[in-house]
C-alpha cells in the first residue's frame, strides 16, 4: 500500500498527477465473459481505456454495464478473459489510482472529513498531509462547510459529492462511475457532473456508467454503446449522437425498446 | 417457603450498609468478568471479523462450530481450565489454580466464542455493504477487520454486553477454579451459591438482586455511551 | 498452519494478560498462604470462619479453604491442588496417604450425624435411637429419604450405615430413595422442600437456617459417630506443596491450643466439633 514519494509530493498540488499513477494506464479488458446461472452478462468484450478523456458508457438497463466497469476496477473476477492496468492484474496497491464511485455513496460512520481522510490513509499519504488535503477535496466540492458533519446525516447529494471528493482526494489516474446521479435532484446532479468534468480537465481519465442521454450529451467525449453483453459501438461522442450505425442504438437514441 | 419481601429486604440492607465484605466480592466479580470480556473482546472481535470477511473453504463448519460454543456449559469450561491449571495439568506450573486469574481464565474461554459468533454476524451484514467500496480504495483484508469492527462498533456494544452478562451470572465455571475462597476468589455467584447451600435464602437471594442490579449498572453506562455516539450521527 | 499459530498466542496472551491482572489485586503471591481442601460441613458451620483468623493471627499464615465434598476435596489434593486435606471418610484417607499423596493422617476432632425428617414423621422413627432400626422403617413405609449422592465423607457414612441396616436403598433410586448429587446445604433444601429424611452432620444442621418443618428425630447412636483426619500433602510428590507451612498448620491444629479452639466454637450455646487428638 506504499506510495512512492514522488506520488505523494504530487498528490499534494492539484491537477498534478502522480508519475507513478501511469502504472494504472490503460485499463484493459481482453475476452471478458460472466455467466450467472446459465445466462452469459458479458460475452466476449475486449475494451480499453488510456491516455484522458471522459467514455460514457451507454446501455439499456441489463446491457451489462454496471458490471463491466466492476470487472475493469477488480471488484468482480470474469468467468473468462482477463482485466490489466498497465499490463498487469490489477494489483491491491494501485487501487487508490483507480477511484470508483458507485451508485449509491458508501459512507463511513464518521464525518464527511472523516471518510475522505480514511481514503487517503488507505492510499498510503502520511498522517500529517491527510487533513490538508481532504479539506481542500471536500472545498473543491463546495462541501467546506459540511466537513465536521457526520456523513451519514448528509443529504444524498451531499453524501454523493463526499463519495466523489474522496474518491479523487487521491489524485487516481482513472476514475470509473457507476449510474452517479440516477438518485439525486437536478442540482446536485448538475455538481457531480462540474466536478466530473474538472476532473477530466485536469487530465483524470474518466469511465462513466449512465443511462441517462442527456448526460452522455453534456459530458461526453467519447461513447461505448452495450448490448446484452456486447459492445456493439464505440465511437466520437458527436458522432455516435448524430448517427449510430446499429440498429440497436438507434434504437436507443429513440426511446425505444430494444430486446 | 420465604417470601421475596424477606430478600428485597436484604438487598436493600446490602445496599445500605455497604458491607466491605460485600464491596469486596462486587469488586471481584467486576475485576474479572469485565477483564474476561475484555480479553474475549482483543480475541473474539477479530476473530470473528476474519471469519466473516474472508472467504476459505470450510467457513460453514467454523461457523457451526463458533455458534455451537457458544453453547458451552460454563461447568465443561471449569473442569477443562481446573485440568489445564491444576498441579497436575500441562499448565499447573504457573500456580493459577484457585486465583482469580483462573477465574478470569475460564470466562474468558466461556465468552469468546459468544463474542465471536456474534461478532461474525453483524460484521458479515456489513461486509455485504461496504466490500467494493473497501475493495475500491485498496485495503486490504487486515484493514478491512479493523475498519469494519469500527463501523460495527454501536452493535459490538451489544455484543459485549451479552458476554458481560454471561461472564458474571456464571457459576458453574468460577466455583471449580476458583474454590469459591473467602476474600480471595468469591465473587456474586458464588456467594450465592455457599448462601443456598447455608440455607440463607433470603441472603442468597439479596445478593441476586444487588447482582443485577449491577448488570443494570453496566448496562446503563454501556447504553449511555450508545447513546453518546448516536446523539453524534454516527448511528 | 496458520489458525494453529495464532491460537497459541492468543492463548498465551490470555495467559499473560489474567496472569498480569491477578497478581495486580489478590494479595496472593506476597503474602504467605496455604490452600486447604475440606468439606463443606467445616465451612457451612462456620467452624473455620471462628478457627482459622486465630492461626493466622498466631502465625501471619492465611488460610484458603477450597469447601467440596470429601470425594472431590480427595480427588483435588492427589492433583496436588492443595497443601493440606481436611476431610471425614478415615478409609479414603488412610488410601490417600498408602498411595503417596499424602504424609500422614492424623485424627482430629468428631462429631456426629443425626438423620433429620419431618415433624409429621410418616416412617414414625422418632426416638428409636437405633440408626438400623430407623432406617429399616423408613424403607418399609417408602417415606421419602434425601441422599447427598455425591461420593462425599457423608455420602459414604450413609450408605455404611444403610450396609449395615440389610437395606439396598440403590433399588428404590428415583423412588422413595432422591440422590441429589449435590452438597449438604442443597440436600437439606431439598428435604425442606419435599418432606423428605435425610442424614447431615450436627454441625451443618445446626448452623442451616431452612430448617422448615425438618427436625431431628434419630441421634446419640455410636454408628453415627463421624471423624474428622488431617493430612498434609505430601510434598515429595509434589514439590509446589507448601510443606512448612501445611506442616505449621496441621502441627497447629493438633497442638492444645488448637484443639481447644475447636472445642470452643459453639452455634447456639451449642458444641459443634468435638476435639480428639490428644
Amino acid at each position: 500500500m506504499a506510495m512512492p514519494e514522488a506520488a505523494i509530493a504530487a498528490s499534494a498540488v492539484p491537477g498534478s498527477l502522480p508519475p507513478a499513477a501511469e502504472v494504472v494506464l490503460p485499463i484493459a479488458g481482453r475476452g471478458l465473459v460472466v455467466r450467472r446461472g446459465g445466462r452469459t452478462l458479458i460475452d466476449g468484450i475486449d475494451i480499453a481505456f488510456d491516455g484522458h478523456g471522459l467514455t460514457v458508457v451507454l446501455g439499456a438497463n441489463g446491457a451489462g454495464k454496471s458490471l463491466l466497469l466492476r470487472l475493469l476496477a477488480g471488484l468482480v473476477a470474469p468467468d473468462g478473459g482477463t482485466v490489466t492496468w498497465g499490463g498487469t492484474p490489477p494489483q491491491r496497491r494501485h487501487a487508490p489510482f483507480v477511484g470508483f464511485v458507485f451508485q449509491r455513496p458508501v459512507m463511513l460512520r464518521r464525518t464527511a472529513l472523516g471518510n475522505v481522510r480514511y481514503a487517503l490513509k488507505a492510499a498510503g499519504v502520511p498522517r500529517s498531509m491527510r487533513d490538508a488535503i481532504a479539506h481542500r477535496a471536500l472545498g473543491d466540492a463546495g462541501l467546506g462547510d459540511l466537513a465536521g458533519w457526520p456523513a451519514r446525516l448528509l443529504s444524498g447529494g451531499e453524501q454523493q459529492r463526499v463519495a466523489l471528493a474522496r474518491a479523487l482526494a487521491s489524485s487516481p489516474r482513472a476514475l470509473l462511475l457507476d449510474e452517479p446521479t440516477s438518485n439525486l435532484d437536478p442540482a446536485s446532479t448538475l455538481a457531480i457532473e462540474n466536478l466530473v468534468l474538472a476532473a477530466r480537465k485536469a487530465g483524470t481519465r474518466i469511465v462513466l456508467v449512465t443511462h441517462d442521454l442527456g448526460q452522455a450529451r453534456r459530458l461526453a467525449d467519447e461513447i461505448v454503446f452495450l448490448h446484452a453483453g456486447r459492445v456493439l459501438e464505440r465511437a466520437p461522442a458527436q458522432h455516435f449522437l448524430d448517427g449510430p450505425s446499429s440498429g440497436q442504438a438507434q434504437a436507443f437514441l429513440e426511446g425505444r425498446i430494444v430486446l | 417457603m420465604q417470601d421475596l419481601g424477606g430478600a428485597f429486604g436484604e438487598a436493600l440492607r446490602l445496599i445500605v450498609q455497604l458491607d466491605r465484605d460485600l464491596l469486596e466480592i462486587v469488586g471481584l466479580s467486576l475485576r474479572v468478568s469485565l477483564s474476561a470480556v475484555a480479553l474475549a473482546a482483543l480475541i473474539g472481535l477479530p476473530l470473528g471479523a476474519v471469519v466473516a470477511i474472508c472467504r476459505f473453504p470450510g467457513k460453514a463448519i467454523v461457523v457451526a462450530t463458533l455458534n455451537t460454543f457458544m453453547g458451552l456449559p460454563p461447568v465443561v469450561v471449569g473442569l477443562v481450565v481446573y485440568l489445564m491449571l491444576s498441579r497436575a495439568g500441562p499448565l499447573g506450573e504457573l500456580g493459577l489454580l484457585y486465583t482469580p486469574s483462573a477465574m478470569i481464565v475460564a470466562q474468558t474461554v466461556l465468552v469468546t466464542p459468544i463474542v465471536a459468533a456474534l461478532a461474525r454476524q453483524t460484521v458479515e451484514d456489513m461486509r455485504s455493504e461496504y466490500w467494493e467500496q473497501l475493495h475500491a480504495f485498496g485495503v486490504g483484508t487486515g484493514g478491512m477487520v479493523a475498519t469494519l469492527l469500527w463501523e460495527a462498533r454501536l452493535s459490538l456494544v451489544t455484543v459485549l454486553l451479552a458476554g458481560f452478562g454471561r461472564a458474571v451470572a456464571e457459576v458453574g465455571a468460577v466455583i471449580i477454579v476458583g474454590g469459591n475462597i473467602n476474600h480471595v476468589t468469591r465473587v456474586m455467584t458464588t456467594a450465592i451459591a455457599l448462601e443456598t447451600s447455608k440455607g440463607a435464602l433470603d441472603l442468597a437471594l439479596g445478593l441476586g438482586i444487588v447482582l443485577l442490579a449491577l448488570v443494570l449498572g453496566v448496562n446503563g453506562l454501556a447504553s449511555g455511551l450508545r447513546g453518546m455516539v448516536a446523539r453524534h450521527g454516527h448511528a | 498452519m496458520f489458525r494453529r499459530t495464532f491460537l497459541k498466542a492468543a492463548l498465551a496472551a490470555v495467559l499473560i494478560a489474567a496472569a498480569a491482572s491477578g497478581h495486580s489485586a489478590a494479595h496472593a503471591e506476597d503474602a504467605s498462604f496455604i490452600v486447604v481442601q475440606s468439606t463443606t460441613s467445616t465451612q457451612n458451620s462456620g467452624l473455620f470462619d471462628y478457627l482459622l483468623p486465630i492461626f493466622t493471627e498466631k502465625t501471619g499464615i492465611e488460610v484458603r479453604v477450597v469447601a467440596v465434598g470429601t470425594g472431590q476435596a480427595i480427588k483435588n489434593a492427589a492433583n496436588g491442588d492443595g497443601d493440606v486435606l481436611l476431610v471425614h471418610a478415615k478409609a479414603a484417607e488412610e488410601a490417600f496417604v498408602a498411595e503417596g499423596n499424602g504424609v500422614e493422617r492424623f485424627d482430629l476432632m468428631y462429631n456426629d450425624f443425626v438423620i433429620v425428617g419431618p415433624a409429621a414423621d410418616p416412617a414414625g422413627i422418632a426416638g428409636t435411637g437405633d440408626t438400623a432400626a430407623a432406617l429399616q422403617a423408613i424403607a418399609a413405609s417408602g417415606a421419602t429419604f434425601a441422599s447427598r449422592g455425591d461420593d462425599s465423607g457423608t455420602h459414604k457414612a450413609e450408605l455404611k450405615l444403610w450396609q449395615a441396616a440389610g437395606v439396598d436403598p440403590a433399588a428404590a433410586s428415583g423412588e422413595w430413595y432422591r440422590e441429589t448429587g449435590s452438597g449438604m446445604g442443597a440436600t437439606l433444601n431439598a428435604a425442606a422442600g419435599m418432606g423428605a429424611y435425610t442424614l447431615p452432620d450436627r454441625a451443618t444442621w445446626v448452623a442451616f437456617e431452612n430448617k422448615g418443618d425438618l427436625q431431628i428425630l434419630t441421634e446419640g447412636d455410636t454408628a453415627l459417630f463421624n471423624q474428622y483426619g488431617v493430612i498434609l500433602v505430601n510434598p515429595e510428590k509434589f514439590p509446589a506443596v507448601k510443606a512448612a507451612e501445611g506442616q505449621q498448620f496441621v502441627d497447629w491444629l493438633l497442638s492444645e491450643e488448637g484443639q481447644a479452639a475447636i472445642a470452643a466454637y459453639q452455634v447456639d450455646g451449642q458444641q459443634l466439633f468435638f476435639p480428639n487428638a490428644m
